[in-house]
Order: structure tokens, then sequence, then C-alpha cells
């Protein structure tokens, strides 16, 4: 297995830092699959596993009051931003005291006091609300960074193309990052992909690109890290790929049967979290260090997962709250 | 008072707006040089291109971005050029702008103002011509404006940037040059207030944008044949003010909805139905609907006109009505 990327003076404590939260993403997908299993979450979820390196290495380099948009394959990134994992489990469970008040699911996720704006239902969607995002943050003049993690599906649809353009048009402080894990749906996106992809498409509209290993987290990291710098002080949108692979299928219910097993088993030996430890093992950290922090990461997703299935349902009024203030269905026979 | 045209108006309330709010801000394409229709023309003399901003040809980026901008603590107000052109940005609208308040549980609220210019305005043929104010009524989350007066303008434009939802603002092409007087000062018009246009007791002729002239016209003809038509102008289509209809239907007994927008599946439907359902005892005759046909617009005059809601349809309609 090859190991992360290893700069000269490693931050061990980044490091672990990083470790806990792969593995705290990891765990509650995990708690999430359980109850796709045991029925109790009723709706589509899309598991992030495999990808956690993308998540905590961009998030890691966000502060709590930059802007963050995500898709519906969105829980490592609402995760890693800083969100309640109880809420967050409450809403895949469609329960009273979820992000939402169970009125959105997996797909709405959202945690406005962390700056994350959603995780969103429609791909590419939420290209043009960070570039909006962004440009709040520069119309207040503000310091602050709107990023939008999105899959290489997104590169297809309108809103990459004009998102993009909007960001640079208008010099915005907006990071894109997509998340390369090959797989458009359960379509190989290379198949419905003309030209040489998604970092020459941002390149041709003048947004800088660069190309990383999504599953080494400290080169996600760097990247991030320079990206973030170089918009903080005014150099307008990046933009950075990262290749990954979904470990799972596009969702919970779906087998990806239409995946090879040796390309599959090899995937996992690319595994984020596995070569993370590598490297901090190699740096000296001792295996039961590492061993505590899969441990409490799991102890803490299933205590998660035993609140939400012991919280109740919203009440009815909760249906009719959050609509509208002019036009407010509980003002009328509407 | 001071004597305006709907154009002027509306320039007017942007403009009070975002000297008393430092975060409203009005972005689309050829703003800068005044917009198309020179409803923003000197605006970016005053404000700056950050806040006059002009736009690629993007209309999707143009309304999501505005989603994302109003959810980041500002109050954007977009310009849609035509309202033929927003249905380029139907799911930044829909499914993201309508929906955000909802889904995030009320975590956060879209204050967005869409203005969207309508409607026929002479041989613009099938791509720039459509009043679709009905569909947008369809769909929760959603404020619909359709004013008709200048003074409507301005005072329905002021309170669509101070309200903190998602409003979906009509301007009628046909009308920018329509002049009328103008409260002087900061006068707002709440939605979901309908405006008597012109009193009578023997039919109810309920209308909103430009279609309320011609029924205001029809009314005028009425009045030399004996019969007072009260035209109800709802100024706002979401909410509208049912009580008002209501209570004119119970003076006069008679019902017509009018709108320049095909009538199949069009907002008048919504009106007859809410009328047959609450008022079907006061009712002396069927309620009748005029609308367009339903089919695309056309570029001849003579096709053009064909389609219209004149003041002579309404105007026979409401004869027919009257004698039943």
């Amino acid at each position: 297995m090859p190991a992360t990327s290893v700069p000269r003076n490693l931050d061990v404590d980044r490091l672990l830092s990083h470790h806990r939260l792969m593995w705290r993403i990891r765990a509650f997908e995990e708690a999430a699959l359980q109850a796709n299993t045991e029925k109790l979450v009723l709706g589509a979820i899309h598991p992030s596993i495999g990808q956690e390196g993308i998540a905590v290495g961009v998030c890691s380099n966000l502060n709590r009051d930059d802007i963050l948009s995500s898709t519906h394959r969105g829980h490592g990134h609402t995760l890693a931003k800083g969100a309640d994992a109880g809420a967050m489990m409450r809403e895949l469970l469609g329960r009273e005291g979820g992000t939402s008040h169970g009125k959105g699911g997996s797909m709405h996720i959202a945690d406005f006091t962390v700056g994350m704006l959603g995780a969103n239902g429609v791909v590419a969607a939420n290209i043009h609300i960070t570039a909006g995002a962004a440009h709040a943050i520069k119309l207040r003049g503000e310091n602050r960074v709107a990023c939008s993690i999105f899959g290489d599906g997104a590169i297809n649809r309108g809103p990459f193309l004009e998102g993009l353009n909007w960001a640079k048009v208008f010099e915005l402080p907006a990071l894109f990052v997509c998340e390369d894990n090959g797989f458009a749906s359960t379509t190989r996106t290379a198949a419905m992909t003309g030209g040489p992809g998604p970092a020459a498409r941002a390149e041709a509209l003048g947004v800088p690109a660069v190309e990383v290993d999504g599953n080494d987290v400290l080169a996600v990291d760097e990247a991030t890290r320079e990206a973030v710098v170089a918009i903080r002080a005014g150099g307008g949108p990046r933009f950075i790929v990262a290749k990954t692979y979904r470990l799972t299928g596009h969702t919970a219910s779906d087998p990806a049967a239409y995946r090879p097993k040796d390309e599959v088993d090899a995937a996992w030996r690319d595994d984020p979290i596995a070569r993370l430890a590598q490297t901090l093992a190699d740096a000296g950290v001792k295996g039961m260090t590492l061993a505590e922090n899969e441990r409490v990461a799991k102890d803490e997703m299933d205590g998660v997962y035993a609140d939400a299935k012991a919280a109740p349902w919203p009440p009815l009024s909760r249906g009719y709250e959050d609509v509208q203030d002019a036009g407010d269905p509980r003002q009328g026979a509407f | 008072m001071a004597t305006l045209t709907y154009a002027e108006a509306g320039k007017q309330a942007l403009a009070e707006e975002m000297r008393r709010d430092p975060l409203v801000w009005a972005v689309g394409e050829d703003l800068g040089r005044g917009g198309v229709f020179g409803q923003y023309k000197g605006m970016v003399e005053e404000f700056g291109p950050l806040r006059i901003s002009d736009a690629p040809i993007s209309e999707a980026a143009i309304l999501g971005s505005a989603v994302g901008a109003a959810m980041t603590g500002t109050r954007p107000v977009v310009e849609m050029r035509f309202a033929d052109f927003a249905l380029c940005a139907v799911d930044e609208l829909i499914n993201q702008a309508a929906k955000a308040r909802y889904m995030f549980g009320g975590q956060t609220k879209v204050p967005l103002v869409v203005r969207e210019p309508m409607g026929m305005w002479r041989s613009s043929a099938a791509q720039h011509s459509q009043s679709l104010e009905g569909w947008y009524t369809h769909i929760p989350g959603l404020v619909v404006v359709c004013p008709s007066t200048p003074a409507d303008n301005k005072g329905l434009l002021k309170t669509a940037i101070r309200s903190d939802d998602p409003v979906v603002y009509f301007e009628h092409k046909n009308i920018w040059g329509l002049e009328g007087e103008v409260p002087d000062g900061d006068v707002t018009i709440p939605f979901g207030v309908a405006r008597t246009a012109r009193e009578g007791r023997d039919i109810t002729i309920v209308s909103w944008s430009a279609t309320v002239h011609a029924a205001t016209k029809a009314a005028e003809t009425l009045a030399g044949d004996g019969i007072e038509a009260e035209v109800i102008d709802l100024r706002t289509l979401w909410p509208w003010d049912r009580e008002a209809v209501f209570a004119s239907v119970a003076k006069t007994g008679r019902l017509i909805v009018a709108h320049e927008a095909v009538q199949v599946g069009g907002f008048g439907a919504e009106v007859a139905a809410t009328v047959g359902e609450h008022c079907f005892k006061m009712l002396k005759a069927p309620v009748r609907r005029l609308g367009s046909p339903r089919v695309p617009i056309a570029y001849a005059p003579p096709l053009e006109d064909m389609l219209r809601i004149t003041p002579d349809k309404i105007a026979d309609a409401a004869r027919a009505l009257v004698k039943s």
C-alpha cells in the first residue's frame, strides 16, 4: 500500500486529528448503512466510504465562518465542516432534532451555524450557490472563502461552466473541488465526457486547477492550503480535482455489480484511512493510538445511532412550518 | 405625488431600497448600460458596478448565485431580461430558491427578487412574449407579484425587496411607458391586498398586470350600456386576496377572470375554482375565464392580436353574463 505523501516536517498532531475525523466519517457512514439495513433510513443515502480524505483534507483548511456547499454524497463534508453528528443522524432517520427537523433527510443536511449551506439533491446545483456565497462575501468586503465540493458527474452540467465562469469574471473568493470517483451515478464518467477532463475545462475558463490524489489526505490538505491562501490573498477562484474511488455503491441499495471485483479490491488496498495510518505508523505513532481513534469513532457513532433511533417523529405541525412568510400555509385554507 | 412611468417607478423603488440598505444589490445582463428596457438607467453611476452588476448571459448562474448570495446575508435583485429566459434557471428558482428554507428546516431564508419582464410586446413572437405567472403560483415557497400601475410597481417592488421570501416579480413589457401618479416617499404596498380599480354592482372582473387596463376600458364601455362592472386588480397572485374577490362576488353575483396567459391551467382557473367552492350560492351566472388560446404567440400583428384579451372581448363576455 502506498502511504500518503510525507512532507519533511510531518505535523503528527494534525495528521492524528485527520485520522480521527476520517474514522468519524467512516463510522458515521457505517452506522447509516446499518440504519438502512434495519429500514430506519427510508430514503436514498449515498455513502462516502473511501472518499474521507477529500472531506478532511479540504475542510481542515476552512474556518468555521467559511462557506461550504455539498452534494447528495455529503455526510463526510458536513461532518468535516463541524456539523453535529447526532443531529445529522436524526435527520437521516427523519426524526425531531434532525438538522432540518426531519424535513430534508440525507440529501438536504445543512448546518448554517458552521457555514454548511447544504447538501443538494441536484447534481452541480451547489456550484452556483457557492459562487453566489463568494459573491456576497466580496460585496460585504469579508475575508472568507466559499467552497463547493461536487462529483465528477457535475462537470457535464451547465453550472460547472456557468458557475466557474461567474467566479472568474467577478474574481470571487471561491474554491471548487471536484471529488472525482470515476462514476457519475452508476456510469463511468469517462465514457460520458468529452475532452481531457475537469482540470482542463477549468483552466480554459481561466481558473487555475490542480489534480491531486484524493486518497492521500496530506496531498489534499496541502493543495487546499495553497489554494485557500491564494484565494484569501484576492487571487480569485481555484479548482482542485481530487481523484478517489467510492468503496460502496452509488446508494446504500446499489450492489455496484457494474464494477469488477479486482477493481474494487485494488481500491480497498488504496483506502485513504489505511494509507494515513501507515504514514503515522512510519512516523512512530503506536498502533494502539490508531486503534483507539477507530474505536472511539465507532463508539461515538453507535451512540449517535442509538440516540437517533430513540428520537420521536417530528410533530405534524412541522410540516407546515418554514414554507414562506407571505402566503404562509398556516394562515389560511391553502 | 409625482408622475412617473411604470419603468421609472420600478427604478425609483430599487434606488430607494439600495440607499436604505447596503446589502441590496442588482445583477443581470446589460444592467450597466441601464437594462434592455432602460429600467436601470443611470443607476450604475450612483451605486457603482459592484451593486448594479452586469452579468454574463448565464441565467442559471445569475439566479443560482443569487440564491447563494441571499443565503449569505445579502438581498439580491436579479434581472431575467425576459420571463421566457428565466426558464433557463428553473432548477435554481424552483428546486433551490423555493425549497431551501423548508428543506433546511428553517435554518435559512432566501430573500431574493427575480424580475421577469412578461407578456406580449409587439411582434416579439413565441420566445419573448409569454405570461407564465400562473406556473409559479403552483410552487410552495414563492411569492408571485404582477403590478399593473406605476404606483403599484414602486410600492410592490419595495415590499418585494424587503421580503425574506423569494419573490417572482413580473413587470409587463407593454406598459413600461405607462404614466401614473406615484406617491412620494417610502410607500410600500403589502402582498395579498387587491386594489379595486373601479367599483360596480353588476359584474366583477378580476385581473392583474396589463390586462387590468383592458378590463378598465371594458368597464367604461359597459357603463355606456348601463352595466356597472367592478374591476379588481389582484396585484399579487401568491398570496392573493380571496376576501376581496369573495366580497365583490357577493355584491355582483357574476365573475369574469381575465388574463393574458394561456387560459388552460392559468391562474384564472384557481380564482374560478375557489369562487366556485366558496361562493356558489352567490353566483347568478357561471364563472367565465378569459385567457389566451392554447397556442404559442405569433409574430405577425394580426395573428398576435387574435390572441390578446382586449376590452371588446371582456365587454362582450360581460354582456353575455349579465343577460344570462
